[in-house]
């Protein structure tokens, strides 16, 4: 279970406001998230991963406190085991899809079934600059899979890919991520798209 | 002709772009993150000696390195190291003089990398020096070997500097430079034409490799 209780002041949306925020998480479940642009969706990821430091605020996971401002615990991103695909990507551009996932792992086997679940095999030795969007899409959530996350942020990571792919990655995903026991929280602006994920929605912005 | 002035020139270059490089890269990266008071002054004073005159800066080296003052003394009496008229003062004053150049092409690249590089590489549990050597240093190659080109070549150019802390010791001080300014005092203008020649051949050549390399391999402003 992820315990969260976090206030956070928000640069973009109209100025002066503030992302406040009281929400459980079961452990395994998937929560699909969405809200108005500028409402904070993104931020709270990024608090959760531990990229963003909230003003105020406590984050517990499974018995662990990642955040605690009263404390000053503030666990760092690498201690977190989380995985997160960012909106943008992110991507390596020096490095190949595999050198992207053995960055991330030594592990070869589930490299190996990352890369097949994806359909991107024949893209191994490609550089970011030279696949397609949807392909770069794909990459980004395959190296957040990579270390088997025990936390998955999802920022809007399904823009890019096509309704064929879309339906046979996310039908992947739900068994990879009941195979790990990954909790998972997907940020889109496009809840249909979400359909096919079992879970829970909750709304960020003002009510 | 002597080659000794060419040898010794390129010797320095070679060394202080080599420290450079060890002290500007961690330096570039913490100046590249964030805004401080601290770091504002650190980068005002790593840019003066692109603002002052070379003589300015010569003259406060030299005030520092003297076996009677401050610094200079502590390294004589403690380390028996005199810094005034010898190699090592050179490549010292070098480094004070050719920081920005390392300093200003790398910090300019590392800021223009997207945050999310490296947040994403934090969030795979990697440190933020398995970051810095793995997804930010690669990816800004051509920025990198400019600043190396540059620090390299200005370090083959410098003259007031070198020549107010090193004077003119053949084949200890006399870098290529002060060997032109000499050459032409004693009126040897082939000496001095030679000595020309080579420094705008080797700097020629080095900044064509350097354009030539970012013009094949910087397909993107982040490879």
């Amino acid at each position: 279970m992820i315990t969260v209780s976090i206030e956070k002041k928000l640069r973009t949306y109209g100025g002066g406001q503030a992302l406040k925020l009281a929400a459980e998480f079961l452990t395994g479940s998937v929560t699909k998230i969405y809200g108005p642009s500028g409402a904070g969706k993104t931020t709270l990821l990024k608090m959760l991963a531990g990229l963003v430091r909230p003003e105020k605020g406590k984050i517990v996971f499974n018995g662990e406190t990642w955040l605690d401002t009263e404390r000053n615990i503030d666990m760092p991103p690498q201690k977190r085991k989380i995985g997160f695909v960012f909106q943008d990507y992110a991507l390596f551009p020096n490095m190949t899809v595999r050198e992207h996932l053995q960055y991330a792992t030594h592990d070869d086997a589930w490299i190996q079934r990352l890369l097949a679940v994806s359909n991107m095999t024949t893209f191994t030795s490609h550089k970011p600059a030279y696949l397609s969007g949807g392909q770069q899409q794909r990459l980004a959530i395959l190296r957040a899979l990579a270390t088997k996350p025990q936390l998955m942020l999802m920022d809007e990571p399904f823009s890019a890919l096509d309704t064929q792919i879309k339906i046979v990655l996310i039908s992947e995903l739900q068994h990879i991520f009941n195979e790990l026991a990954t909790t998972v929280l997907i940020v889109s602006h496009n809840l249909s798209e979400l359909e096919s994920f079992d879970g829970n929605v909750l709304y960020v912005g003002n009510q | 002709m002597d080659l000794s002035p060419i040898w010794l020139t390129l010797k320095l270059a070679a060394i202080t772009t080599l420290l450079l490089l060890a002290i500007g890269l961690p330096l570039a990266w913490w100046l590249s993150r964030g805004r401080s008071g601290i770091k504002l002054v650190t980068e005002a004073l790593i840019t003066m000696p692109l603002v002052l005159p070379p003589s300015v800066l010569g003259f406060y080296l030299l005030l520092a390195f003297s076996p009677q003052n401050g610094l200079g003394k502590w390294l004589l009496h403690t380390f028996d190291v005199q810094l005034v008229f010898s190699f090592p003062g050179l490549v010292l004053a070098s480094i004070v003089y050719s920081l920005p150049f390392m300093i200003g092409p790398v910090k300019s690249a590392l800021q223009q990398l997207p945050v999310s590089l490296a947040q994403a590489s934090y969030t795979l549990g990697k440190t933020e020096w398995q970051t810095f050597t793995c997804v930010l240093l690669p990816n800004i190659k051509p920025s990198l070997l400019t600043a190396i080109v540059l620090t390299f070549a200005h370090t083959l150019g410098e003259f007031g500097v070198v020549l107010m802390i090193g004077g003119s010791i053949p084949g200890v001080t006399r870098v290529a430079s002060i060997a032109v300014y000499d050459a032409v005092e004693q009126m040897d203008y082939s000496s001095a034409n030679n000595y020309s020649l080579l420094l705008f051949a080797i700097t020629f050549f080095m900044v064509m490799a350097v354009f030539i390399f970012n013009k094949y391999h910087a397909k993107s402003p982040l490879e």
